[in-house]
């Protein structure tokens, strides 16, 4: 029932950049000395003389990328999403979002499953950041064929961009007839009950989520926003308009990230109820991927079970308005405090 | 009309020129920064009227010399070096920090023309610079790329990744220039005299370049003919790269803004602007004025 699990995205990403060095000899890669766990490794073999560490020293490797823009190369930067976007945000910011410059920043280890290294590496709000950045566009691939075609996208397009890799293996959701388009959202199922809106790996999990709803006769539409910036807002508002009821999920904090950039669109273009699952504005912590998925509420099952629950007590709002009950405040004021009980509570250790 | 081509004293009256227009710009906008590019602009006109290899009617110049002022607060100085090099006009300069004007706070490459890099957030343009640097390696390109900070922005700990990674590089076509005016903006106090304590004390910041690989030249930073000399041999390719330590003042030029950390970013009243234009007047004009206050 889940979809097939493809190579990790890290290795997509190197081999990847590797082939489209083959034939644009401008292409760089600049690492802060993390290439053997980014994918960077892979391009280094094929391209020593293009590949340039930097050793650990994220705010210099970003302004370095900087200056090679301005000189006609085309520097692609890779490291770990939380260096990239936390440690040097003003050297993205001065040097290469405001002079606009031709600099392609692939944030690797983005979201929670980051190979038991804890809150410290787990970068959270990367796309939250990134997308407030104007001039930057703001990627989070799915899974690999999308991941492939969205670094050949973007290495034809001129000007600053970020994007977001994860470290482990995906689900394979896309064929290889898919088609990546900057700013544009896929509708990876049509559905009438509720509108599901993910974006990067979560999307497969979403995917699969959906599938265990429509064994419980609940019919999921779900949109995939793989450009967090230019969002689509034409595809969210369609999406909105089909069910009434739109649900946001992601592997990140739900604040400013997709969620937030979902209700921006939608409280201005079609006001809907929204709720937001992902990470309830706290940290996360070390531990096997399954159980991080289990504990965070984003694996597929739990997902299913929060969307239930979510649909549940909104038909029960819907029922109870106009009496004492109902009727006032927010729709999902009720319905949000159980799922927030229920979903990060704090655990005490033995 | 100040030339390329002429002796030490065609360099000096160009940086007092430049001088005026600093002066001019930030109290006709009534705000920016006066110290710094007073201190900044002996070593700018030397830049740019006689070391850097440029086109001020091609900006674009492929194969240019680069420059970057990482200190951006100093901009005024280095927009005042570059009208006056015929980059815009000179009456441009009276834009400074007006709205839609192409002479942003700090440079801004994007609007205008002949900046190689934008920068503000102090310790940036050396990372810059480093990549610039590292790029004309990988082109095979000849030019040399110059940036200029300040002995302040080397507290920015970026200024160590950067100095680091060059020299790992061995980027001897890469020449830092420190503009070591032995203030920044408020500093540390000196608790014994009441004055502000230097960024760096001593040999504190030569040994610390020197740690760090480079190869360190020193310089009087208002002595034009002594920092075109030295400039020009920072450009020698010996295998690492080179700082330049600019012994400068903090408002040079102007007696009573010299050494005072108050005029970081002081506006001078109209007082204190004729005062500084007095002060700055071209010797044969100053002689002109003397001779007509007898009247």
């Amino acid at each position: 029932m889940s979809l097939p699990i493809g190579p990790a995205l890290r290795q997509v990403f190197g081999e990847t950049l590797a082939g489209l060095a083959d034939s644009d000899p401008r292409l760089l890669l600049l690492d802060g000395d993390v290439g053997s766990s980014t994918g960077g490794a892979i391009f280094e073999a094929a391209h020593p003389d293009r590949y340039l560490q930097t050793g650990i020293a994220e705010q210099n490797m970003l302004g370095m990328a900087a200056g090679l823009a301005t000189i006609g190369f085309r520097p692609y930067v890779s490291t770990f999403a939380c260096f990239a976007v936390a440690r040097a945000l003003d050297s993205i910011r001065v040097l290469i979002a405001q002079p606009e410059l031709d600099v392609k920043i692939i944030g690797g280890y983005a979201g929670l499953l980051t190979g038991m290294t804890g809150k410290t590496h787990q970068m959270l709000d990367d796309l939250a950041i990134m997308r407030t950045l104007p001039h930057m566009i703001v990627l989070a691939p799915a899974d690999q064929n999308e991941a492939r075609q969205a670094i050949r996208v973007i290495a034809a397009t001129s000007g600053p961009a970020y994007m977001q890799i994860t470290r482990e293996p995906s689900g394979a959701l896309f064929g290889s007839d898919y088609q990546f388009r900057i700013g544009a959202a896929v509708h990876v199922q049509e559905g009438s009950d509720v509108t599901l809106i993910s974006t990067g790996v979560q999307t497969t999990r979403v995917y699969d989520a959906a599938q265990l709803l429509a064994g419980h006769g609940i019919s999921a539409l779900v949109l995939h926003v793989p450009t967090v910036k230019p969002i689509d807002e034409d595809a969210i508002v369609a999406a909105a308009q089909a069910t009434g009821f739109v649900i946001t999920i992601e592997e990140q904090s739900v604040l400013g990230g997709l969620g937030g950039a979902v209700t921006e669109v939608l409280s201005e273009r079609h006001p809907v109820p929204v709720a937001r699952l992902g990470m309830l504005d706290c940290y996360g912590e070390s531990g096997p991927n399954e159980q991080l998925l289990e504990k965070y509420r984003l694996s597929a099952a739990t997902v299913a079970q929060d969307v239930e629950a979510l649909l549940r007590r909104s038909a029960d709002r819907q029922r109870n308005a106009g009496t004492a009950a109902g009727g006032k405040g927010s729709p999902f004021g009720a319905a949000r405090r159980p799922l927030r009980a229920s979903n990060q509570t704090k655990v005490v250790r033995r | 009309m100040i030339g390329t081509e002429q002796g030490s004293s065609g360099l000096e009256a160009a940086a007092r020129a430049a001088r005026r227009e600093i002066i001019r710009a930030v109290a006709h906008a009534g705000g920016g920064h006066v110290g710094g590019p007073l201190s900044a602009v002996d070593i700018l006109t030397v830049l740019y009227f006689r070391v850097l290899r440029i086109r001020p009617n091609q900006p674009e110049w492929p194969d240019r010399d680069r420059f970057i002022l990482s200190k951006g607060h100093s901009s005024i100085g280095l927009y005042a070096v570059l009208a006056l090099r015929g980059y815009f006009p000179v009456a441009e300069l009276m834009t400074f920090d007006a709205i839609d004007s192409r002479l942003q706070g700090h440079p801004d490459m994007t609007v205008l023309p002949g900046l190689d890099m934008s920068t503000g957030s102090l310790g940036l343009g050396l990372s810059a610079g480093v990549g610039i640097a590292l790029g004309a390696r990988l082109d095979e390109r000849d030019f040399t790329t110059y940036v200029m900070v300040g002995d302040g922005e080397c507290n920015e700990g970026v200024i160590w990744e950067s100095a680091h990674v060059a020299e790992r590089y061995g980027l001897d076509n890469l020449v830092v220039i420190v503009d070591q005016n032995q203030l920044q903006q408020f500093g540390w106090l000196d608790r014994s005299t009441g004055a502000r304590r230097p960024p760096y004390e001593g040999r504190r910041l030569d040994d610390r370049w020197a740690a760090f690989g480079w190869r360190v030249l020193k310089v009087d930073g208002h002595a034009l003919a002594d920092v075109a000399q030295t400039l020009d041999a920072a450009r020698q390719r010996t295998g690492q790269p080179t700082v330049v330590l600019a012994r400068t003042v903090k408002g040079k030029g102007v007696s009573f803004m010299e050494n005072q950390y108050s005029w970081h970013s002081r506006v001078p009243t109209s007082e204190e602007l004729m005062q500084a234009m007095r002060e700055l007047a071209d010797p044969a004009e100053a002689d002109r004025a003397a001779s007509e206050g007898g009247r």
